[in-house]
């Protein structure tokens, strides 16, 4: 990672990448700031959260009935939410782009392309299927567990020993 | 209508996606973080139980952000469902209600539907199935693909990134042939 001039702020970690598999698989969701916190600020992260989970809920995308009428072509309400998300989404992304907008620590917006590689095909089928089984990706999993459904803590960990495995085959895995 | 009324039926398509858009400027802006939810699997893994496996050997206390997210989505969960709740059963086709009928499904009090999301139907192979292998392909799924539908299909194509639209593709494939081809015969069990 080349250095920037963030000469503003106080504290400033120079990025040695260690994470080079992290971020050469998988760019997503990574902590693109150069910039080192007290724990506390990484609180306005849970209040994001907190509202993105309000919104699972209340448009119900996280219901398992919603997910089967999907796949059933049986209601336009989910195209209508992820299609209206995108659509947001890559305005937004436009928007920041040319303006050039800064985070509110004065840092460029960095983004990051994703490499292609077979295990998004693969992947991506396996949890589809996974999707349609258990009617919630993992965003809906901790939503769904705050909503009370305490069993979906089994599903949560199951997930989490998927990924687990993910991990220990990768190197055996097609890519 | 009162506005607290109003705001506790079910949100319309066209409030909760341009809502759920929206994450991806806000997690950017308040401190470069890309949208991403199925990572936290993975830190949770680095954290807990990294063995000695490379994938999980970083350092992953640069992405606790990623965690205190999930926290507060499932926090946003229980808030949603405690004050901005109607109780109401949710609506759903009744073409999927008449399929769901034969297979003994006929409770839509909740998201999940509880008569088959249950702790006693952990111990039925239905039960296993839709909540312990159906968990375990969304974790495995997931980060063999490299994201889920946050990162890939919001995150991803919002940043018009070609590899996330193969991804999404493949999600809706995966889940129309399971929807419609495994999981009738999955009811049956």
């Amino acid at each position: 990672m080349e250095t920037r001039d963030i000469s503003t702020q106080p504290v400033i970690l120079k990025e040695t990448n260690t994470d080079f598999e992290v971020r050469s698989l998988d760019t997503i969701c990574l902590n693109e700031s150069h910039i080192q916190h007290p724990w506390w600020h990484s609180l306005k992260y849970l209040l994001a959260g907190l509202l993105f989970g309000i919104v699972l809920v209340k448009s119900q995308v996280i219901s398992w009935f919603r997910i089967q009428e999907m796949f059933r072509l049986q209601s336009f309400h989910m195209y209508g939410v992820i299609g209206s998300a995108v659509v947001t989404g890559i305005i937004s992304i436009w928007l920041i782009k040319k303006f050039k907008v800064k985070t509110i620590y004065g840092e460029p917006i960095e983004l990051h392309p994703k490499e292609f590689n077979k295990g998004q095909i693969y992947g991506g089928l396996l949890f589809g299927a996974g999707w349609a089984l258990t009617g919630a990706c993992p965003g809906p999993l901790y939503a769904l567990i705050g909503t009370g459904a305490t069993v979906i803590i089994v599903t949560l960990l199951s997930a989490i020993a998927g990924t687990w495995v993910y991990g220990r085959l990768r190197e055996k895995l097609p890519h | 209508m009162h506005f607290l009324e109003w705001i506790k039926q079910p949100w319309p398509w066209y409030v909760a996606g341009p809502l759920i858009g929206l994450t991806v400027p806000l997690l950017l802006i308040i401190g470069n973080k890309s949208f991403g939810i199925s990572s936290s699997l993975r830190h949770v893994c680095a954290a807990c139980f990294p063995g000695n496996i490379p994938f999980f050997k970083y350092n992953w206390k640069k992405e606790t952000w990623n965690l205190f997210f999930a926290g507060g989505v499932l926090l946003g969960g229980a808030i949603a469902t405690i004050w901005l709740s109607n109780g109401q059963p949710v609506i759903v086709n009744p073409k999927l209600v008449n399929e769901l009928q034969r297979y003994g499904v006929h409770n839509y009090s909740d998201l999940v539907p509880v008569d088959l999301f249950n702790w006693p139907s952990l111990l039925t192979i239905r039960g296993l199935i839709l909540m312990v292998a159906g968990g375990f392909l969304v974790g495995f799924g997931t980060r063999y693909a490299g994201g889920c539908t946050s990162g890939h299909a919001i995150m991803g194509l919002s940043n018009l990134q070609w590899p996330s639209l193969i991804a999404t593709c493949c999600f809706m494939i995966g889940g129309f042939i399971t929807a419609n081809l495994i999981l009738p015969v999955v009811m049956h069990l």
